[in-house]
C-alpha cells in the first residue's frame, strides 16, 4: 500500500509537471518574426563574423529587427544581397564593380630561396613562432608556412603544397578575411579575384638587405614604376604593389623586366 | 536563528562552493570571464531562491501529509528540473532582455547540485518558509560571490606568465583550493561572537 502510494505520488507529480510544461510551452510560445524564419536558412551558415555580428543567425535577426545593412555578408556576396532584399522588400543597388576578393599569400619564399635565422623547434603555429624574434625566417615580413591560416579557414580553402607554399583555393575562398586577421606577419592579403597579376612580396626592407636573405623578394628597384608608368605598379617603402584600378597596359613588360621576377601572372 | 545569521551562514560560513563543495561544475566551467560569471551567479541566485520556496511547499503540503518524506530527493529533482524549464519559458516571454542575460545559463542549472542542496538543507534545518527563502537567496549570493571572485582571479591569471604545466585548469584548481582555505576563516564562532545565536 505504502509502495503504491509512493509510486502514484511520483507518477502523478511527474505527469502533472509534464502536462504543465507542455501546456506552458504552447501558451508562452513566442512568435518568431516571419522574415527571420525566411532569412535564417539562406544565410551561408559559416558564422565567420565579417558582418560584425555574432553569427549568421544574429545577423539575420539584426536585419529583420534592427534594420541592419543588407550587404554586410562577404561569403554570401551579391547573390545573397539580392535574396535578402527580396525577402525584406527593399531595393539595394548591387554595385556592379563590387568584385570578389580572395586571399593570397604575398610571399614567394621557401626554404630554398629564403634564409633562416635559427632552427625553430616548437609548436607548429605561426603565432607561436613569431613570438621568438618574429619567426625563424630572416625576412620578418614573409610567410612562416606553419599554417595558422589553414587552421582558421572555415571552408578549408587554404593548404600547404609540396614545395612548402601556402596556397589558397580561390573557388573555395569566401572572403571572410579570417586568415588575414590571424597572420602574424600580415603576409596574407585580399586581392581581386580577376586581378591578372600579383606582386608576391611583403618585405619593406631596402633592396640591399632583402638580397642578402631572399632571392625572390622585392628590392624596391622601381624599374616597374619608372620604366613602365602604365603598368599600374607603385613602389612604397621599398615594396612594389600592383594597382588594377589604374591603367595597366604595360604590366606584362614590367613582369618581364623585374629583376627578381616577382610580378607573377596568375 | 535570525535572518542575518542565515545570510551570514550561507554566504560565508557554509559557502556552497568553497566550504560545502556543491555546484563545482559551473564554478570551474563558467568562471573564465567575469561577465559570464555574473550572469551565472544571478541565474543560480534566482533559481535557488524560487526553488527553496517551491520545494518547501511541496515537502510540507504534499510529502508530509502522505508520510512520504523519504521521497524528498526524488521529488525535489523532479520539481527543480520542471521549475527551471518553466522559468526559462516565462522569462523568455515576459522579459527578453533578462532572457538574453540569463537564458543560456538556465539549462545548466537544471540538474545543479547546489539547487538540490539548498532544498534539502532547508528541510534538514527545519526552516519555515521565510527562512527557506532567505537561505535560498543567501546560498545563491554565496555562489555568486565565489564564482565572481574566481573569474576575476582567472582573468588575471590569463595575463600572468604561468608555467606551461600549470596553465589553464591546474592553476584554476590551485587558486580554488587557496580560496577555499581562506574561507575556512569564517567559522560558526562568528555567529556567537556577533551574538546572533
Amino acid at each position: 500500500m505504502q509502495i503504491l502510494l509512493a509510486v502514484l505520488t511520483v507518477a502523478l507529480l511527474g505527469g502533472a509537471f509534464g502536462f504543465g510544461l507542455s501546456y506552458a510551452e504552447k501558451k508562452l510560445a513566442i512568435k518568431k518574426d516571419e522574415k527571420l524564419l525566411e532569412l535564417e536558412p539562406i544565410m551561408p551558415g559559416v558564422n565567420c563574423g565579417v558582418c560584425g555580428y555574432a553569427g549568421c543567425n544574429a545577423y539575420a535577426a539584426a536585419i529583420a529587427q534592427e534594420g541592419a545593412q543588407l550587404n554586410l555578408c562577404a561569403p554570401g556576396g551579391p547573390d545573397l544581397v539580392e535574396k535578402i532584399s527580396q525577402i525584406m522588400g527593399m531595393v539595394v543597388e548591387v554595385d556592379p564593380d563590387q568584385r570578389r576578393k580572395v586571399a593570397r599569400v604575398m610571399c614567394n619564399g621557401n626554404i630554398e630561396f629564403t634564409a633562416k635565422d635559427y632552427l625553430y623547434d616548437g609548436p607548429m603555429d605561426c603565432n607561436a613562432a613569431s613570438l621568438l624574434m618574429g619567426g625563424d625566417n630572416t625576412c620578418k615580413d614573409g610567410c612562416l608556412r606553419m599554417g595558422s591560416c589553414i587552421k582558421v579557414c572555415p571552408t578549408d580553402a587554404i593548404s600547404l603544397d609540396g614545395q612548402g607554399y601556402i596556397v589558397v583555393d580561390e573557388a573555395k575562398c569566401i572572403s571572410c578575411e579570417k586568415c588575414v586577421a590571424i597572420c602574424p606577419t600580415h603576409v596574407m592579403h585580399m586581392i581581386y579575384e580577376d586581378s591578372e597579376y600579383s606582386i608576391d612580396c611583403n618585405s619593406k626592407l631596402p633592396g640591399g638587405r632583402v638580397r642578402k636573405f631572399c632571392s625572390v623578394g622585392c628590392i624596391g628597384c622601381k624599374i616597374c614604376e619608372n620604366k613602365f608608368p602604365e603598368s599600374g605598379c607603385k613602389v612604397e617603402n621599398y615594396l612594389a604593389y600592383f594597382d588594377q584600378a589604374v591603367p595597366h597596359s604595360q604590366i606584362a613588360e614590367a613582369a618581364e623586366a623585374c629583376p627578381t621576377k616577382i610580378i607573377i601572372k596568375r | 536563528m535570525s535572518y542575518i545569521a542565515i545570510l551570514l551562514t550561507f554566504i560565508f560560513i557554509n559557502n556552497f562552493i568553497l566550504v560545502q563543495f556543491l555546484g563545482l561544475c559551473p564554478f570551474i566551467g563558467v568562471s573564465k570571464s567575469s561577465a559570464n560569471a555574473i550572469g551565472m551567479g544571478a541565474s543560480v541566485t534566482f533559481v535557488t531562491t524560487v526553488a527553496s520556496v517551491v520545494t518547501w511547499a511541496i515537502y510540507y503540503f504534499l510529502l508530509v501529509p502522505m508520510h512520504l518524506e523519504y521521497l524528498q530527493t526524488l521529488t525535489f529533482i523532479l520539481v527543480i528540473a520542471s521549475l527551471v524549464q518553466l522559468l526559462e519559458m516565462v522569462i523568455q516571454k515576459i522579459s527578453p532582455a533578462l532572457y538574453q542575460a540569463l537564458g543560456i545559463y538556465l539549462p545548466l542549472i537544471t540538474t545543479n547540485c547546489a539547487v538540490l542542496g539548498i532544498a534539502i538543507i532547508n528541510i534538514t534545518n527545519t526552516y519555515n518558509v521565510m527562512e527557506s527563502f532567505t537561505a535560498g537567496f543567501a546560498a545563491g549570493a554565496g555562489f555568486t560571490l565565489a564564482i565572481v571572485l574566481m573569474s576575476n582571479i582567472r582573468e588575471k591569471l590569463d595575463l600572468m606568465p604561468v608555467r606551461r604545466a600549470y596553465r589553464g585548469m591546474p592553476i584554476a584548481f590551485i587558486s580554488a583550493g587557496l580560496m577555499a582555505l581562506s574561507f575556512m576563516a569564517f567559522d560558526k564562532s562568528l555567529l556567537t561572537n556577533l551574538h546572533l545565536v
